[in-house]
Formats: C-alpha cells, structure tokens, sequence
C-alpha cells in the first residue's frame, strides 16, 4: 500500500477511528474513575460510540436523508442513506437513556444509605461491614472452631 | 425438519401463541401498575406467569419433534419483518424462565412481604413480570437485534430487583450497581458485535445472517463481531474471569429474586451464546473452534476449580451458593467447547437441571434468612431440627449440586463426562470428577451447620408455611424426579442440540 491509498483508508474512514477512540476514552472512564457518577458518564460516552459506529455504517455515499418527498413522487436517481441504522440508534437511545436514568437513582440511593459516592470510601464502608459480621461469626463459633 | 409450519396469515389464537408468550407478563406489567392496588399486584402476576407457562409447554409440545414454528409480527415476513422462530432449543429455555417464574411466586408472596416495604409491592411485581418479558423475549426472538432490546429490557429490571435487598444489606445497591456497569457493557458489547455482523451481511434476521455467513465464508470484520459477541454475552453469562457481578448481586437481592434469577437469567444468557455459536456462527467456523478450545475451554474448568475452591471457605451460606453457581457455569460452558452433540446435550440438560437445583437452594436459604434474619453459618446453625422439611429439601438440593445418583445434578454430569470421553479427552473427564468433590465440601459445611451445629440459645424458629414450602418442594420433587425420569429431559435436550447444530438450513 502507498502512502495515497493508505492516506484515503485512514480519511475514509475517519468516522470509524473517531468511533475507537471515543469508546475507548468510555471504557477507561468506567475502569479508572472512582466516583459512581463519573462512571455513568464514561458509560454513556462508551455507548454513544456506538451510535456513531451505527450511523457510519448507514452512510451511503452522497446519499441524503431517506425521506419521502412531500409530493411522493420519488425520483428513481437520488440515493438515500440507509434507514435502518438509524431506527436501530433510537432504540438503543432510549435503552441508554433508560440505563442512565437507573444508575443515577442508583447513586442517589447510594448516597442516602453510605453518605458517599466514591468508590474508596465505599469499599472501605463495606469492607469494614464485612469485617464486623465475621468478627460475630468468629465470636459465635468461636468455641467450636 | 419433520414439519416446516409456517404461518403467513395467522388465523387462530393458536397461531399468534409464541407472540402472546411474551406479550402476557409485557402487558400484565404496566396493568399491575395502573391498577396500583397492592391486593391485585400479586394475583395479577401469578396468573400473568402461570398463562405464559401453559402457553410455553403447548409450543413445546409442538416443535418437540423438532419442526419450527415461525410468526411474523404484524404480518411483515422475514428477513425484512422481525420474526419469532419457536425450535426445541429455545421452546426448552421459555418453559424453564416460566415455569420457574411459576413456581418461585408463590414463594415471592411471603418472602417479599417481609423483605421489601409495602409501598414497594405493585412496582416489584412489575418489575419482575418486565424481568420475565425480557427473558421471554431473548429466547422466543429470530431477530438478532431484538435480542439486545430484550436483553436490556431484562437486565433494567434486573438492576431494580437486586436493589430491592437494600432494606435488608445497603449492599445490595453497590451490588445492583456494579451489575449495572457490568452488564451495560457487556450488552453494549453485544450490540457492537451486532453492528460488525449486519455491516458483513446487511440483515439483522438470524436465519438470514447464517446464510450469508456459510456464502461468503468468514472474514476479519465477522472474526472481530464473533469476538464482540461471545465477550458481551460471556458478562451476562458470568464466564470466569468475568464473573464479579454475579456473587454480590445473588447474596443481596431478596431470597425470591435470587432463586428466580440463578434459575433463569444467566440460563437466558448461555442460550444466547449457544444461538449465536451453533446457529449463527458454524461451528465449522476455525476461529470458532479455536476460541472455545483455547479460551472457553481452559476457564471453563478454572471456574469449576477456582470457583468451588472459593465457595468451601465462604462463611455466608447465599455467598457460598452464589459462587457454586459460577463453577456450575463453568460445566454448561466445558459441554457448549466440546463441540459435540453429546457435549451440547450435556450443556443444556445441565441448564435445565442446574436451573431447578440452585431454585430449591436459594429458596431454601431464603426461609432459613425468613426464620433466622442472616444467611451467615452461624445465623442457620442447629435449624436442621427446627426446621425440618426445609432443611431436607435443601439436603435434596445439595446432593443434586454434587451430582450424587437419582437426583437431576447425576444426569448433566454424566452425560458431560460421556461427551468429554467421547472425544477422548479423558483427563477433562476426570477434572469433571474431582470438582465433583469440592462441591462434596461445600455441600457437607452446609449440611453440617444445619443438623450437627448446636443451635444458639433463645432462637425461636419454626418452620415456614405453606407458600414458602410448596415452592421449595416442588422444585425438590422435579430434582429427584428429572433425576430418575431422565428421558423427558434428556429427548428435548438432545433434539434441542440436534435443533442449534443444525443450523436454519431449511429456512424461507
């Protein structure tokens, strides 16, 4: 491959690198961050992504949006995107807004019950519960044991 | 395929049933709600699960003999419409999800009343009916996009259902949380993986995407969307290494939504999985072959060792449970990577019977938690004589995990053990074995601190009633009875595995 051709495959495909790095810029956030909300942030940057992968495998070369004219007279030579994609996005929208929406009433509840949304502090809240229920194991088997 | 029923006018109500198989518990959901009355909810869902559940073993009955039924939603036919196809596969994985869902509400009734405050009951109900929709729906659709949309259907109200343990353990939220992180990109995953299959194909219709597939044969853009796929299913499913969510969210959820989800939601998953590896993807396929050799294989036995191994030292008997049903897991997945029918056979038997064991144990440990308020040793020690019919039902479930002769855990493994030996690979035959006896140990700790420990001073425990117990041995009695009548099980499964390997050959 030349420097042309390869030049072309990496324009031509700009929206599917552009794709890469935001679901992996997602991915990270949701590993690396601590903070509950962050997370849900990374989350829907990670599944927005996704859209954007969808929307660019609709995209048909100088096609335009795949509407009926208001007279219904369609002209045979004009080329549309495809559709579907599209009505496929929608769906997944609506399924990330639905996610979204969950997880943050998730953290409100979070909040209420543990008086934090950091993951340390969390972790440490339970690890300290955890260390307290086998404490009263030990103390009930204790003699046995 | 015996008889190729297909349908394009549908003319009685017989016609639209694997449609009303999903479309019952979806519409009885948001009834619940409108009726908002905390009397109805209970009854309207049961009859709601109970009508879908006769409406699974008709379709059963019908495509047993391994005919498919395909129903096109309103009228449009496939690939461009969205298609239901009903086989012996997935008609086996819609009676488990509603005959479980069944059976685990009149449990539900009980356990919940006392684990979720009242103001809650009407939006649990519905959540749980959503829950069963979804399930309902991965496994009735022939539409592979509708798959993802079900799915999170499921896993939504799934997320909901765990946090419902919060006025039990504040855990149980971080619990519904993390599942939340982990199985939104397990499903987001999945639907990338979707996309790279319709840019190779240009159709979302399953039988459709096989075809072009075995035309074109397999190249880099199927490899990556094969790769997408089994990573975003292998979350929901709790592959090993994967696996995290799964024992947080089984100790912290209520008893009921425990039992009803080891039973039903990561069975759902692994019959996606199985779909999309034998139906979808052949396994002619090398790079399939090689993924479940070198990968599905090796961590399928580390999760029966690594997972057993962690479940002998949990201190909590649900925690304890929830990691057996990883290694459990693990079996299904070491049967789906022989590549046999045998080992396929094996799997989904093993679905089926691991479903109705870890329902009796779960449920079971949910009336010990109803009696003596924590799941943890020494909160259930001594309730082996305050509790008797309970304890012996859960002693029932226990040999089944193990796979002692005459309960239904025996069938699964030994036919799993007949498939690993009918490759050759007989040292896999003998890892099954072994793992056997971890479960030996974890099962006997169990039965140990309910009959042997002394029981702590000043408990009043008494045993549960009959809403609690019914459900409890039912499940117990199928255990014992799909472990002596293996043919009911074993005919489906094996005309399931028949079915997947088959592929949609004989399709349009």
């Amino acid at each position: 491959m030349d420097s042309s051709t390869t030049w072309e495959f990496f324009v031509g495909h700009v929206s599917y690198w552009l794709f890469i790095v935001l679901m992996m810029t997602g991915l990270y956030i949701v590993v690396a961050k601590g903070n509950f909300v962050k997370k849900i942030v990374g989350l829907n940057i990670f599944q927005t992504s996704v859209f954007m992968l969808y929307i660019s495998i609709g995209k048909v070369d100088g096609g335009t949006a795949p509407i009926y004219p208001v007279d219904l007279n369609i002209d045979p030579d004009v080329v549309y995107s495809n559709p579907l994609p599209h009505v496929l996005i929608l769906t997944a929208i609506v399924v990330g807004i639905a996610t979204t929406a969950l997880g943050l009433a998730l953290i409100v509840r979070i909040r209420e019950e543990f008086g934090s949304i950091e993951e340390d502090d969390i972790v440490e809240i339970e690890q300290g519960i955890a260390r307290d229920e086998n404490e009263r194991y030990r103390n009930a088997t204790g003699n046995r044991a | 395929m015996a008889s190729e029923t297909t349908h394009h006018v549908a003319m009685t109500l017989a016609d639209h049933l694997p449609v009303l198989q999903v479309l019952v518990p979806f519409v009885a959901a948001p009834l619940v709600v409108l009726l908002g009355s905390r009397k109805l909810a209970w009854p309207l869902a049961f009859a709601a699960s109970a009508v879908a559940f006769v409406i699974s073993v008709l379709l059963l009955m019908r495509v047993i003999d391994g005919s498919v039924i395909s129903y096109h939603i309103g009228g449009w036919a496939p690939p461009l419409g969205i298609e239901y196809r009903i086989d012996a596969a997935n008609a086996f994985v819609l009676m488990l999800v509603t005959g479980i869902s069944t059976i685990v509400l009149p449990y539900a009734r009980e356990s919940i009343a006392q684990e979720v405050p009242q103001r809650h009951h009407t939006l649990f109900y519905a959540c749980y009916l959503l829950c069963v929709t979804g399930l309902l729906g991965v496994a009735a659709t022939g539409d592979a996009f509708n798959v993802f949309v079900f799915l999170e259907i499921s896993s939504l109200s799934t997320y909901v259902l765990i946090a419902q343990g919060s006025y039990r353990d504040r855990r149980a939220l971080t619990a519904a949380y993390d599942y939340l992180i982990m199985g939104t990109i397990g499903a987001t995953f999945f639907v990338i993986g979707l996309g790279l299959l319709y840019m190779a194909t240009g159709t979302l219709n399953m039988a459709d995407i096989a075809a072009r597939i075995a035309d074109q044969g397999s190249n880099r853009t199927i490899h990556a969307a094969f790769a997408f796929i089994v990573v975003g299913m292998g979350l929901k499913v709790a592959v090993y290494p994967v696996h995290a969510w799964l024992p947080n969210a089984y100790t912290y959820a209520p008893s009921a939504v425990t039992a009803f989800l080891a039973a039903t939601a990561t069975k759902v998953a692994v019959y996606v999985m199985l779909r999309f590896m034998f139906s979808i993807f052949k396994p002619s396929f090398d790079f399939e072959v090689e993924t479940l050799e070198l990968i599905i294989l090796p961590f399928a036995i580390i999760a029966m060792f690594a997972a057993s191994f962690i479940a002998v030292f949990q201190t909590d008997l649900k925690r304890m449970l929830a990691y057996s049903s990883v290694a459990q897991i693990g079996y299904i997945l070491l049967g789906i990577a022989f590549l046999s029918e045998t080992g396929l056979t094996a799997a989904i038997v093993h679905l089926f019977n691991h479903g109705i064991t870890k329902a009796v144990l779960f449920m079971g440990v949910g009336a010990l938690v109803y009696r003596s308020g924590g799941s943890f040793y020494d909160r259930v020690c001594g309730l082996g004589r305050s509790m008797p019919w309970t304890s012996a039902a859960m002693v029932i479930g226990g040999l089944s995990l193990i796979g002692v002769p005459g309960t239904a855990g025996f069938v699964s493994k030994w036919v799993l053990v007949q498939a690993a030996l009918e490759k050759g690979w007989w040292p896999v035959a003998i890892l099954i074995v072994l793992s056997s006896l971890l479960a030996v140990i974890y099962v006997w700790r169990m039965v140990e601190a309910l009959y042997l420990a002394p029981a702590p001073e000043g408990r009043q425990a008494t045993e549960i009633n009959a809403w609690m117990l019914g459900p409890i041995w039912i499940m117990a009695l199928a255990c014992i009875y799909f472990g002596l009548a293996t043919d009911v099980t074993l005919t489906s499964a094996q005309s399931a595995a028949q079915g997947l390997l088959g592929g949609f050959t004989e399709l349009h």
